[in-house]
């Protein structure tokens, strides 16, 4: 009989030290490009944090943003992989150099009673936005980096939040540095 | 056309404009299957005789047989299929085509453009299941963009690291008019691929080289895929360095060729795989250090060497292997380029040192690790390739299955030349052999064509021994019947315990009687002795398909054998067991 072999299926998988990048992506605006980068991702097993895209001044290019998580080696199959796809036309780690991340949250919370005040106080202090007003409820826009966004869910009281939708990172190289046909 | 001709040429239908753009890419053969959403495209076929279409048994064939055609010449690959099932069964044929990097252009049919998403009869989101196994698809909505589309997929196919591309035409779109005008070129912004290395790089992989004391070069399926095997026998000999190819780099360099080491690999010779694993430098060419090849890449990383590393595509440098010198660049071009540098430059090479390497080498060159029991009293599958190999002089286009038989023609056939050796590396699809047969024969009508299967695989799309018999085609089927799923078998011995779980091949049909049944000649071989006289009955039989079955050593394994997840230099040897 043989001696049991560790699995002759599996590769053991190599020492990574996992880091946050953004990628900031131009590429044609036509349609299937959104499923291809997002089939990419699902299919070699990256992660997305989170992914927003939208028509740049030019409609005929969409600039897409990805926070990803993944070792120096797993980025650059990520930023190769990337520059594969037919539709792709640039792309630039911004986390390489100084960048701008903004995102935008809109979060709709409770506001009765004394935290009807508190919570305006709160909108208040982080340089949010009340958007829309109820008797019951403040509708208030916030912008900034992901952290943030998070440090203000923090401050609030858990049930006082009846609704949040945040829109994932945009970025932007600071300086001279742009991306750009 | 001039201005004036073109103001003036009348509107034609979308699928007349179609087979017009198969035309101006010179397309000779298309492979497909008929059905509802390209009835309009079939009936443009009807109609003129420059393109001609093989019809298929089945879709899996009609992509097989485009995929061969393109790796037995270099033309792309055209194949026609219809929406919904056809597509589906086209699949495995376009990942095949995918993995091996072959370029082809497959057209299938869609539901008309008003129906798309109402779960239209015989509708697939084409687009959508080929999308992860295609260099690129399109769904060509208006006429108008059709014969744009259909350039740049020929284009987007061919160039760079090729590929499989898929249009995708509702029918709607196949049925409206418009003038037709076949672009001269495309320029796609978002699509220029490398093409010429970068001197710096090259130079610098050249003065390595220059250097090596225990030099390696291996290849891959990029030397054959940008026909650079003249090019690379010239390096190889002009250094005097060992050479190894990969299973789908054979042919790249002469096999009979004393500094060919053989291949490499899982069931590569011994002196290939201890000599990539103690070289000191490493020449890569069109390969991608892939699991099958390398084995464990931290086994593989664990010895020191400098490795130079040519790919078209970036992708697969330092993806699994970390390089010293990448070179991105077509193949042909950078070595091209080298050989330019090296030119004269051989004496400086450490004479010496490679004597000594050559020493070690032709030490484990003597070990014979593809050695078998020739006195078998029943026949063992080595033997029939060898005797393929002689009775076919060598030069037969040797189209393989997926298994033992597959590994056994890449050990014993020595391919001399390129585009000789047509095979399922990358994804391994088993039913591959025999419509790849064809495809081969489509591009070479006068060449001999060997398929070297076995039950199993050969069972996958033996539907196609109709369209062999439609179209005359005089492959020779050389089917090693072990009545085991041979690898499956192999493994299920050696990593679990001997228990043969549905591994075994029961109610086999009577091939000989099958093979009749189609219009062929059918023969069984059950003794070593019958095995060549057998084979050159066959292949003198020009016209005739004839269907060899050979009773095989049931419990024949290939060896050398490196274990899933193991270094290469740590192979199961034959006289190990």
């Amino acid at each position: 009989m043989n001696a049991p072999v560790a699995s002759p299926y599996t590769l053991p998988a190599a020492e990574t030290k996992a880091m946050r990048h953004i990628v900031s992506i131009l590429l044609e605006n036509e349609p299937g490009a959104l499923s291809r980068v997002a089939g990419l991702f699902s299919a070699r097993g990256y992660n997305i944090e989170s992914l927003t895209v939208a028509p740049t001044e030019d409609g005929s290019l969409s600039r897409m943003t990805i926070v990803t998580t993944g070792s120096d080696d797993v980025l650059e199959q990520i930023t190769k992989q990337l520059n594969k796809l037919i539709e792709v036309v640039k792309l630039v780690d911004l986390s390489e150099a100084p960048h701008i991340e903004r995102e935008l949250m809109l979060i709709k919370v409770r506001a009765t009673g004394k935290d009807r005040e508190e919570m305006k106080r709160m909108a208040d202090i982080f340089r949010g936005r009340i958007l829309d007003v109820t008797e019951t409820t403040y509708t208030i826009e916030l912008t900034g980096t992901g952290s943030k966004l998070d440090a203000f869910i923090e401050a609030l009281d858990k049930a006082a939040i009846l609704e949040t939708v945040r829109t994932g990172a945009s970025g932007i190289a600071r300086g001279e540095r742009v991306l750009k046909v | 056309m001039d201005r004036a001709t073109k103001l003036v040429a009348p509107e034609i239908s979308g699928a007349e404009i179609l087979i017009r753009c198969l035309e101006a890419e010179g397309v000779e053969y298309v492979f497909g299957y008929p059905g509802g959403a390209v009835l309009f495209i079939y009936d443009e076929l009807f109609k003129q005789d420059k393109v001609k279409h093989v019809l298929v048994r089945h879709e899996q064939g009609a992509a097989h047989a485009a995929d061969a055609y393109s790796r037995a010449s270099d033309k792309v690959g055209v194949c026609l299929v219809t929406s919904g099932p056809g597509v589906t069964n086209a699949l495995t044929g376009i990942a095949t085509a995918y993995m091996d990097s072959i370029p082809m252009v497959v057209i299938t049919g869609q539901v008309p453009t008003h129906a798309i998403g109402q779960d239209a009869f015989q509708e697939v989101d084409a687009v959508g299941v080929t999308r992860p196994c295609v260099k690129h698809n399109f769904l060509v909505k208006d006429v108008r963009d059709l014969a744009l589309t259909i350039k740049k997929a020929f284009h987007i196919a061919r160039s760079g690291r090729p590929g499989p591309v898929v249009v995708d035409v509702p029918k709607d779109v196949t049925g409206a008019r418009c003038r037709f005008e076949y672009p001269d070129a495309v320029v796609m912004r978002s699509y220029n691929p490398t093409v010429k290395g970068h001197p710096g790089q090259i130079k610098k992989a050249a003065q390595l080289l220059l250097e090596a004391k225990r030099p390696m070069v291996y290849t891959g399926g990029g030397v054959i895929l940008s026909d650079a095997a003249a090019q690379l026998t010239k390096l190889v000999k002009l250094l005097g360095f060992p050479c190894t190819n990969t299973l789908m780099g054979l042919g790249g360099y002469p096999a009979t060729d004393a500094q060919h080491l053989g291949m490499l690999g899982m069931h590569g010779t011994y002196q290939a795989n201890m000599a990539m694993q103690h070289c000191d430098v490493l020449l890569a060419v069109g390969a991608r250090f892939d699991d099958r090849v390398i084995g464990n890449p931290a086994h593989f990383g664990s010895v020191p060497r400098r490795i130079v590393h040519v790919d078209i595509d970036p992708s697969s440098i330092s993806k699994r292997v970390k390089v010293d010198v990448p070179i991105v660049g077509n193949v042909r071009e950078v070595l091209d380029e080298l050989l330019k540098l090296l030119d004269g430059q051989a004496g400086k090479l450490d004479q010496r040192a490679l004597k000594a390497w050559w020493t070690q080498i032709e030490q484990w060159r003597s070990k014979d690790c593809l050695r078998y029991d020739r006195a078998s009293a029943i026949i063992k599958p080595q033997f029939v390739i060898e005797k393929l190999y002689e009775v076919t002089g060598g030069d037969a286009i040797v189209a393989s299955d997926v298994g033992q038989h597959q590994m056994w023609a890449a050990q014993f056939y020595k391919f001399d030349r390129p585009r000789r050796w047509i095979n399922s590396g990358g994804l391994g699809t088993m039913g591959f052999g025999l419509p790849a047969a064809m495809g081969a024969q489509f591009a070479h009508p006068g060449a001999t064509v060997a398929c070297v299967t076995g039950e199993a695989s050969f069972m996958m799309c033996m539907q196609e021994l109709s369209t062999c018999k439609q179209y005359r085609l005089p492959i020779k089927i050389v089917n090693l019947n072990n009545r085991y799923m041979g690898m499956v078998r192999q493994w299920q011995q050696f990593f679990h315990g001997n228990r043969y779980s549905q591994s075994y091949m029961d109610a086999l049909p009577d091939f000989v009687k099958l093979a009749e049944s189609f219009g062929h000649v059918g023969v069984r071989v059950e003794k070593p002795a019958d095995v060549e006289p057998a084979l050159r009955e066959a292949f003198g039989r020009r016209q005739d398909l004839v269907f060899l079955d050979f009773l095989t050593d049931q419990s024949e394994n290939v060896y050398p054998m490196v274990p899933g997840g193991k270094g290469i230099s740590e192979m199961i040897l034959a006289e190990e067991l």
